[in-house]
């Protein structure tokens, strides 16, 4: 009788479990390793070669320079927002909350006309710039400008739940046993939040580092001064140099393993975190 | 005391945030961008159109020697490639190309007419119409032709999948379409309508449009969709060649277009930045017998008639129109078929 019932539903349960691994197998596992596999098509001589390249090194100090900018700005401003957002009651809050959304609703592309618009030679503030000899579109700070864009809600979005679920009282105490402002947020907020904002930073590095479109639209693809490392996996593999751009997508693809491990790390030590894992846009 | 921990836990944290930013910073700021030369140096800025790659790597390579023996000075040539209208787009948006190579004419007028960057008679500052090489339109298929496309019209029948760019973005492809419809138009009886309908079959069969012919190229050859691609004859040799010549042919149609792609220099960048000498200097080269011989490797047909005679064999005769005398210059052409609302529009909305 007890084997009968439990024969079709271990049967079922594998059969689902199958179909999850397949799905992930074939769609995430294998290109994965595809990109290693092309990386190494040609030994380990050619793989070293390829990263050494004055091109793809330039990319990947582009890359670098970018996320050393945006990651600080984003963390200081998704602090703020959230901070702001979830100690404080006022008017026009849910229409912040919607423009700290707006980043991850609009298509990278528009991200980066938008700039193309305000600061190119034909948009608002072009011939002023072109006036000045201040270059932004097609040069790093446009690449950084449209970079900041996207990767605008990780922190924020990271830290507004978890904040609000945590609510105003150890605050409340702190200020009220005579602690000042800046106090309480070093010795209280922060500390409370660290593992989420650190969580938050991942992903908005992650992000930073691996963006396209937005970064496509406003670099103007120069090779060796506004290709980041991922416009140059691009260019490479469309000269058919396969090992060069399966060399820098595996640098690209190795940091994306290293932000997740350390999520899983976190995650472990931190359970509390998955749930502000649901409420991520 | 979990609180004196947890603090100590979120200062050691944000130091190590912070050791982390300042490494990065100073990897970065240390390390010398690419290319920079000794004090007497230059750069350039050459923004191309998308199969010229390997073509301006090493007339680049070859105009930096010259240049370094002729006056003494470093010159460091910066690439930008990229569909021939979108990179139009991005020097009139203010990219500071100092020369443009694009693939039609009519891309670098946009430069006068929407921005004034050049003077309107800059076709006429080099010779043949400042189009240093010539290349055409051909058909690359996969070996041993299993589809059996022989010319234009094979590529409206039923299950032919055809490859080409899209005309708004792309040079190539604005080639292609005009070669299809000057083919078309060149049949017994054939006419506009005609014409017009035989293009609206030919693009039915195309599936995808990619915005650059290198782009074009590798969805046709890399990720082996398709049963033909209209491709510049530049890059179906180059193609050939880097893939091995087992995996593809080249088809000839009876009837093709010569396509002039022209350079010129950017006169309010070369101004500005004070580089006219040394961006005129590279124009020229192209022109010379070694630039030419560049030109003529890399697969684009030379104007030299020496350097032709030396590659004849490269390059076979195939029954040429031009724009001008088929379709009444350039200008012409954009408003007629690529603008918005023109023939392109019209067969693609349907």
């Amino acid at each position: 009788m007890i084997r009968r019932q439990q024969i079709p539903e271990e049967l079922g349960r594998y059969a689902l479990l199958a179909v999850a691994l397949l799905y992930l197998v074939g769609l995430v596992a294998l290109p994965l390793v595809v990109v290693f596999v092309e990386a190494f098509a040609k030994g380990i001589g050619s793989y070293i070669l390829a990263l050494l390249d004055p091109y793809a090194l330039a990319a990947m100090r582009l890359t670098l320079l970018t996320a050393a900018i945006v990651v600080p700005l984003n963390l200081a401003f998704g602090i703020a927002a959230a901070w702001a957002i979830a100690k404080f009651e006022f008017r026009g809050k849910n229409a912040l909350i919607t423009v700290i959304d707006l980043p991850f609703a609009v298509s990278p592309v528009i991200s980066g006309l938008i700039y193309v618009l305000m600061f190119g030679a034909q948009g608002w503030f072009g011939p002023w710039l072109m006036a000045h000899d201040i270059h932004i579109i097609f040069a790093v700070p446009g690449i950084i400008l449209a970079t900041t864009f996207v990767t605008l809600p990780f922190v924020a979005r990271e830290l507004i739940p978890l904040m609000q679920t945590q609510g105003n009282d150890e605050e409340v105490t702190a200020l009220s046993l005579g602690a000042s402002g800046w106090q309480t947020f070093r010795l209280v907020t922060l500390p409370n939040i660290r593992w989420g904002l650190l969580y938050g930073v991942l992903l908005c590095n992650a992000r930073a580092m691996g963006e396209f479109g937005a970064v496509s639209v406003v670099s103007g693809h120069i090779r060796g001064q506004t290709n980041t490392l991922p416009l140059h996996i691009e260019i490479l593999h469309s000269e058919y140099n396969y090992v060069g751009a399966f060399a820098s997508a595996s640098l690209l693809a190795l940091l994306a393993l290293v932000t997740l491990v350390a999520k899983t790390l976190l995650e472990r030590r931190h359970p509390e975190l998955r749930a502000g894992v649901a409420t991520h846009a | 005391m979990s609180a004196s921990i947890r603090v100590r836990a979120a200062a050691r944290l944000t130091v190590a945030g912070c050791g982390a930013l300042v490494c990065a910073v100073v990897l970065v700021a240390c390390s010398k961008p690419a290319g920079v030369g000794g004090p007497a140096s230059v750069t350039l800025l050459n923004v191309s159109y998308d199969p010229t790659r390997e073509l301006y790597e090493a007339v680049d390579k070859a105009f930096a020697a010259q240049w370094l023996a002729s006056t003494g000075e470093h010159v460091t040539i910066h690439q930008s490639h990229g569909g021939s209208g979108k990179q139009a787009r991005a020097i009139i948006d203010g990219l500071e190309a100092d020369v443009a190579t694009l693939a039609l004419a009519y891309d670098l007028s946009e430069l006068n007419v929407k921005a004034q960057l050049i003077p309107a008679d800059w076709a006429s500052r080099l010779p043949y119409n400042s189009a240093p090489y010539t290349s055409t339109i051909v058909f690359l298929v996969r070996k041993g032709n299993p589809k059996n496309i022989r010319d234009w019209d094979d590529l409206v029948r039923p299950g032919v999948q055809v490859i080409t760019p899209n005309p708004k973005s792309s040079g190539g492809a604005r080639w292609n379409y005009l070669a299809a419809w000057a083919w078309a138009l060149k049949q017994p009886g054939g006419d506009d309508a005609h014409a017009k309908d035989f293009v609206h079959k030919l693009y039915k069969n195309v599936p995808v449009l990619d915005s650059g012919a290198r782009g074009a190229t590798v969805t046709f050859v890399d990720r082996g969709i398709g049963d033909v691609l209209l491709a510049w004859e530049n890059e179906a040799l180059l193609a050939k060649q880097q893939l091995g010549p087992d995996k593809l042919d080249i088809v000839l149609p009876s009837l093709s277009i010569l396509t002039e792609p022209p350079v010129t220099l950017v006169d309010k960048v070369v101004d500005r930045r004070g580089t006219r000498k040394v961006a005129e200097a590279y124009l020229k080269f192209l022109y010379s017998a070694q630039g030419q011989d560049i030109i003529a490797r890399n697969f684009y047909r030379p104007r030299d008639p020496e350097i032709a005679r030396k590659y004849a064999s490269r390059f076979p005769s195939i029954k040429l129109v031009t724009i001008d005398d088929t379709f009444g210059g350039w200008e012409q052409a954009q408003a007629k078929h690529f603008d918005d609302g023109g023939t392109f529009d019209q067969i693609y909305a349907q």
